[in-house]
């Protein structure tokens, strides 16, 4: 009883999420405005996190797992992908490369400035 | 046999299969490109082509199982709120290296694709795959991408990142868990903050924290940014 319990309140602002992406319009996905709908509530105390923690424990352990069929699908979308496969394969792998190495340094210096321990390294 | 092949028991089991081999290898070898996902999803795509079974037999089960994504991607708040507090003490450097991130990924995936000779069609596709695959998809096509393209490329950054976040944090000496953690959710949406959960606690909030900020600001900022390059 507990799991569906949870069930029902994850779902449910997933639904929601859905629902207001409609009504607002933009390009913006309903798992996303999930994520804000369940903060709101959480911060407001409407949920608590002990109402989904067993649930959303297992979701986030397995979240890895939940990809597997999407990246198998890329054996179905590879006509753009066969002809230029090694170019796309290189930009994929630096552009990673380069936006969690700046972004990563970034946040370190401000970190640092606001902390007042030394900007200068 | 393709009458049990022809069903979602199929899918669904030869994913949690290949998984369990993914880990086992991963483990074992404790080698980190020995990514259980990309050794799960090369064990089905080589099953499924030696055996001549089509994607959308897979997928009868494999959907399944896509369809948990959606709530997963909701719970990632869950450690987020855990660390509110976290969040607001730091919120300017965390908010500002997340916009320097996006907008690092979208100029540097442009600059990059030229300097490959890549068709403008495939440039488009790529611009948005940073970030949650559910946005990119929807940002590709709003800019004029193809949408299943920016898909496969999206679950690429998230297994390259996956694998090569902490190796880039060894480099550069990045040492602090906000940091940490932001850049492998700006960097690789929900794989990249898979990867900062086993960092520790803080990284794997804020991973969750980028996947929502970066997402929205790659909405509005991809498709004003393209129309600067041309």
């Amino acid at each position: 009883m507990k799991i569906f319990r949870q069930l029902v309140i994850i779902f449910g602002v997933l639904l929601m999420g859905h629902m207001l992406e409609n009504i607002i319009g933009l390009p913006i996905p309903g798992t996303i405005i999930g994520m804000v709908v369940l903060l709101i509530c959480l911060i407001i105390g409407v949920i608590k996190v002990d109402m989904i923690e067993d649930v959303s424990k297992f979701l986030l352990e397995n979240i890895t797992f939940f990809f597997i069929p999407a990246a198998v699908g890329i054996i179905s979308s590879s006509e753009h992908i066969k002809q230029q496969w090694l170019p796309i394969l290189m930009v994929t792998i630096l552009s990673t490369i380069i936006v969690i190495g700046v972004t990563g340094f970034i946040v370190q210096a401000l970190e640092r400035l606001q902390k007042g321990d030394g900007g200068n390294d | 046999m393709t009458k049990y092949i022809d069903t979602p028991i199929f899918g669904v089991l030869i994913s949690i299969l290949a998984f369990e081999i993914g880990v086992f290898i991963n483990k074992k070898t404790k080698i980190s490109f020995f990514n259980p996902l990309l050794i799960s999803v090369t064990i089905i795509i080589s099953f499924l082509l030696i055996f001549n079974i089509d994607y959308k037999t897979y997928n009868k089960g494999g959907s399944i199982i896509s369809f948990l994504l959606g709530p997963a991607t909701v719970v990632l708040v869950v450690p987020l709120y855990k660390q509110i507090e976290n969040l607001k003490k730091n919120s300017l450097p965390i908010l500002v290296g997340i916009f320097v991130g996006v907008l690092t990924a979208i100029i540097s995936i442009y600059y990059l694709s030229k300097l490959f000779g890549l068709d403008e069609i495939i440039v488009l596709s790529l611009i948005p795959k940073s970030v949650t695959a559910a946005i990119s998809m929807e940002v590709s096509r709003e800019i004029g991408g193809v949408p299943s393209l920016t898909m496969a490329v999206t679950v690429i950054t998230g297994i390259v990142g996956n694998i090569v976040g902490p190796y880039i944090y060894k480099i550069f000496k990045i040492e602090n868990e906000i940091a940490q953690g932001i850049g492998l959710g700006n960097g690789a949406h929900a794989l990249g903050t898979a990867r900062a959960m086993e960092l520790g606690e803080v990284q794997g909030a804020m991973g969750s924290l980028s996947i929502s900020v970066a997402g929205l600001m790659t909405v509005f900022l991809a498709p004003w940014l393209v129309s600067l390059f041309n």
